[in-house]
């Protein structure tokens, strides 16, 4: 896997213009009423993007959203810039051809975890395995809304629900683990009311030239209300989330006496374990390298349906060349030869004859 | 059928009969190269100025069991000194590699034709795999035919002695030899295949003159065996002056795919996924990346009609291609493409069915499917080209369609056209009809708002704006939702829905379509007139044949003869499916019988019968092959026999 040669410092949004001036979240705030239900996640992540977009300093007729079918899909309706609201779980397959044609667009994906994961799937891993340059992100509340309350393929096992009276009985997916496995060169996760951090990661995602996918974990209040609770409550949130950042040691939880988390993540062998730090050789913390694949799918082990641990923050920030420049690239080292006499070459093929007029 | 024959002066024996058209089924195993000799053939036919057409006709699986009757792969060629329109009903000669391929193929041959048969396959143990109880070859049961037995393997083994190649290698290029065999006994021209065995095989010399050898060998035992007496002629046709080259319906299709982007000045976008038997289309597109054509090969159909949609939502050209099951899949997104009222072209390239059905043969049961295959009131234009070279035609119609009404346009080709060739007048690239796109540049709201409403329909096309992602002041946002009429937001509004549906059908249905040609021609000499028919002085004939699709070439073929014979009859071919041409009902009652033969159940015959009132009659045929013209020809006797009915009155359609 190497950096595409070409345009090696070229970011995500290289080849977007920009505009010179400030723009505000009323820029991109669309006429259309936003309905979704009180105390929905969405309004809060909503809230952040609109916030978060004018900080591009992109020409706004240049951001297009794109998203598939459930409520956090009618997001593109609330941004005014180009938005498709397509249909279901095939907003990245839709993503990827304007993508490709448009180099000059910043892309976004909206999706929840029915549509990406379970309809959706298919596409989903593609994209991320080809490394199209869109930004995708994954509104998780693990239950399906707009269709009133099934459990959904990131649910727990057990999971009560209309459609499962009993419980339900198919393990979730985890997506980090589920992108990093699709071969995703960018893996984020975030909790939507952590503004900060959630504008940090849309930040690097921004930045990334390739496929990046942000989980977003996000409450529905209606049928599944308190599902992220323990990664809310001051007095859990700090045992459960370990926020990560490129370079850093991964430390959470509470300070310890050398101002960081007490708890430290440690390799066990394979895979990772958390510790107490103060009982640690402080050399044996990992650092954390965004580039380290099997780092990273190390890290989105370390969560499970019970919350108990919870990776939040770039997991993967890896570089490689993404499917449309590359698209573009063969397009150019093949010529663009699309004269008037290339035309009729093309058309005359290489084995012609001439019917000249029947003198007889 | 040979038609008839004079003998012309020959300088040297064998004589050389004169012919005005001939047709040659070649037939082995799939592993034999039938395909590839065939090809070879009709380029040799093409080269010398025979008008011609062929027909493939292959298994599904890729090697099926050699020897097997499963296994058996053909190719005809029809060539003629005069325009012909179908790959010819029965062959006169059968070239058959193995006792399979002379199983498989030898009830289609009519008394007196030629077999020429590879002896060497005659084996005990392959007759046995063909069901042979006894040796055709030596039981009589050939008796009705000219036999010719050629020990090809051995032959082929023999002339390629000197070269090193191991005899396997050697014994594949026995295709070569049959074909340099009937190039001789057809007088075709040999350097133009020479060249292209050269060229085919440039990576490896040793292949390619082997197969040189082989083909020169072939060529050879004919003019010095003296076991065929005669050889025969046919001379070039006259079509009208100009370029021509031979095409499939789907390398015609690729190029009018890549054309659709310079009439319309749009970057082209194909996303598709591979089937059969439309795959050759992506791979003649792949290798057009100088002409700025993206192709993606995605990782189903639905992404491929997906990332096509979403290209043209950002202005370019979305095109994806497919065969049935494909459409099924794809059901969905086109439906989202006529809600979203986006430019999307849908190829179809129509196959045996339902399910995975009969992969590599033709039928045009997807029609329906075509124009009714989606929820909701979802309608699009549906386009059949008639032949393989008019696929580039029809698919340059369809574009400028999709892209002046923003809607999806679905193309209906077949295996038939899909696969099989015919000599096309080249058209000027630079000459052909522009189309323009009209993006939006700017704010459209009647009230003055300054506002972009992206349904505010053209009030003579009823198309909506296409604005295009990069367009200031447009942004907007669409999608699968029902939209308020004009401003384009979502609206559940039950008045509101009502209109835009009926504004999408209307949209549809309010595209020009050219009026239906009927070619209804006078008898030739009224005195021969034989039987049924509207007589002399009738002002037109009892029977019009209507078909559509792939059907033109046999319907045309048909009525050729039955006029041949002294009848009257008309027929008339519908490109346009949907909408129908405007004037339809007005011809289809004039006619006393309107008869419509479809590779199918009756589909088209359906709608025109919900459309016009017309007891349209249905003659269908869903074999997986073409109809015959010979086939057809009886059947339009058939129903020119029933004439008028007793009391005078049309049976056909009251209104």
């Amino acid at each position: 896997m190497s950096v595409d040669p070409v345009m090696p410092a070229l970011g995500g949004l290289g080849l977007v213009p920009t505009r010179d001036g400030r723009q505000s979240v009323r820029d991109y705030t669309a006429d259309q009423e936003v309905r979704w239900c009180p105390g929905c996640g969405d309004y809060a992540v909503l809230a952040a993007v609109r916030q978060f977009l004018p900080t591009l300093g992109l020409r706004r007729e240049n951001i297009v959203f794109v998203s598939g079918i459930g409520c956090s899909s009618r997001f593109p309706y609330y941004l005014n810039t180009y938005g498709m609201h397509s249909i279901h779980g095939r907003a990245p397959a839709i993503a990827t051809g304007i993508a490709v044609t448009r180099p000059d667009l910043s892309v976004w994906v909206v999706t929840g975890d029915g549509d990406a994961l379970s309809i959706g799937g298919n596409h989903l891993i593609h994209a991320l395995r080809r490394n199209v340059n869109l930004k995708i992100l994954l509104f998780n509340n693990r239950i399906y809304g707009l269709t009133k309350g099934q459990y959904s393929p990131t649910s727990e096992v057990g999971k009560i629900t209309k459609s499962t009276p009993a419980g339900s009985l198919d393990l979730p997916f985890n997506p980090v683990s589920l992108a990093l496995g699709a071969e995703a060169g960018f893996v984020g996760r975030a909790l939507d009311s952590d503004r900060a951090q959630l504008t940090e990661v849309l930040g690097a995602a921004a930045a990334h030239r390739g496929s990046a996918l942000v989980e977003i974990y996000q409450d529905c209040p209606v049928f599944n209300d308190g599902s992220f609770d323990v990664l809310r409550r001051p007095e859990e949130r700090e045992e459960r989330l370990i926020p990560v950042r490129h370079g850093e040691p991964i430390r959470f939880g509470t300070p310890a006496d050398d101002g960081l988390g007490r708890w430290a993540v440690v390799r066990d062998g394979f895979t990772l374990k958390v510790v107490a730090a103060a009982a640690t050789d402080p050399e044996r913390v990992v650092v954390h390298d965004a580039t380290d694949h099997t780092l990273a799918f190390a890290l989105s082990r370390l969560s499970d349906q019970e919350l108990n641990h919870t990776v939040t923050g770039v997991l993967r920030g890896f570089r490689r060349e993404t499917y449309d420049d590359a698209v573009r690239a063969q397009l150019d080292r093949a010529g663009r030869t699309t004269g008037p006499e290339a035309r009729q070459a093309l058309l005359t093929g290489h084995d012609s004859w001439t019917v000249r007029p029947n003198t007889d | 059928m040979t038609s008839d024959t004079t003998a012309t002066a020959a300088a040297a024996a064998p004589a050389a009969v004169r012919r005005h058209r001939v047709v040659i089924r070649f037939a082995g195993d799939s592993g034999d190269g039938m395909q590839l000799t065939g090809d070879r053939f009709t380029a040799q036919a093409a080269q010398f100025g025979n008008d011609l057409s062929t027909l493939p006709d292959f298994p599904a699986e890729i090697r099926a069991p050699a020897g097997t009757l499963p296994g058996v792969s053909s190719f005809q060629v029809h060539f003629a000194d005069h325009d012909i329109v179908t790959p010819g009903d029965r062959p006169d000669v059968l070239v058959a590699m193995n006792p399979a391929a002379l199983r498989a193929n030898v009830g289609d041959l009519p008394r007196g034709g030629t077999v020429i048969v590879n002896t060497d396959e005659f084996t005990s143990r392959n007759l046995a795999k063909a069901g042979y109880a006894a040796d055709p070859l030596e039981d009589g049961s050939l008796s009705a035919h000219q036999v010719h037995k050629v020990a090809m393997t051995t032959l082929t083994r023999g002339a390629l002695a000197g070269t090193g190649l191991g005899k396997k290698d050697a014994e594949r290029a026995k295709n070569m030899f049959a074909l340099g065999l009937l190039s001789w006994m057809y007088h075709r021209p040999a350097e133009g295949t020479e060249r292209f065995l050269r060229a085919k095989f440039a990576r490896s010399p040793q292949v390619a003159e082997a197969n040189v050898l082989a083909f020169r060998a072939g060529h050879a035992y004919g003019e010095t065996t003296e076991a065929f007496a005669v050889t025969y002629e046919v001379a070039p046709a006259h079509p009208a002056p100009g370029e021509y080259r031979q095409i499939t319906g789907n390398t015609a299709l690729a190029h009018g795919i890549v054309a659709a982007g310079w009439t319309t000045g749009l970057p082209v976008f194909l996303g598709t996924y591979p089937i059969t038997p439309a795959s050759d289309i992506l791979h003649e597109l792949a290798g057009h990346k100088a002409m700025g054509v993206i192709t993606f090969q995605a990782e189903d159909e639905i992404a491929g009609v997906g990332a096509a949609l979403g290209a043209s939502f950002s202005g370019a050209l979305g095109v994806t291609t497919t065969s049935g099951p494909g459409i099924c899949l794809m059901s969905e997104s086109i439906g989202l493409g006529v809600s979203l009222e986006l430019p999307l072209l849908v190829v179809d390239v129509q196959r045996g069915g339902p399910s995975t059905g009969l992969p590599t043969k033709t039928e045009q049961a997807d029609l329906l499917q075509a124009m009714f295959g989606r929820n909701g009131e979802s309608p699009v234009p549906v386009i059949a080209p008639r032949s393989p070279g008019d696929c580039f035609h029809a698919v340059l119609e369809a574009a400028a369609v999709a892209v002046r009404y923003r809607t999806p346009v679905m193309v209906l080709s077949d295996g038939a056209l899909a696969n099989g060739s015919e000599p096309w007048l080249i058209p000027d690239a630079n000459s052909l009809e522009p189309v323009d796109p009209d993006l939006a540049t700017g704010p459209n709201a009647p009230d003055g708002s300054g506002e972009f409403w992206p349904y505010l329909r053209d009030e003579r096309t009823l198309a909506r704006p296409w604005a295009v992602p990069g367009t200031p002041g447009l942004e907007h946002r669409i999608g699968g939702l029902e939209k308020q009429d004009g401003k384009g937001g979502i609206s559940y509004d039950p008045d509101n829905h009502d209109r835009m549906v009926r504004l999408r059908r209307a949209k549809i249905d309010g595209i020009p379509v050219p009026e239906l040609e009927v070619d209804d021609p006078p008898l030739a000499d009224t005195d021969s007139t034989v039987g049924s028919g509207s007589g002399p002085g009738a002002d037109r004939a009892d029977l019009l044949v209507l078909g559509w699709g792939s059907t033109y070439g046999p319907i045309t073929a048909a009525a050729r003869r039955v006029r041949g014979l002294g009848h009257r009859v008309a027929t008339a071919h519908l490109r346009y499916l949907n909408p129908l041409p405007a004037g339809l009902g007005d011809v289809l009652a004039r006619y006393r019988t309107v008869l419509l033969p479809e590779m199918n159940l009756g589909q088209l015959a359906l709608l025109l019968r919900a459309h016009h009132l017309v007891d349209v009659i249905s003659y269908t045929k869903v074999s997986g092959l073409p109809f015959r013209a010979e086939e057809l020809q009886d059947v339009f006797l058939d129903h020119l026999d029933r004439g008028p009915r007793a009391d005078g009155m049309s049976f056909r359609r009251s209104r």
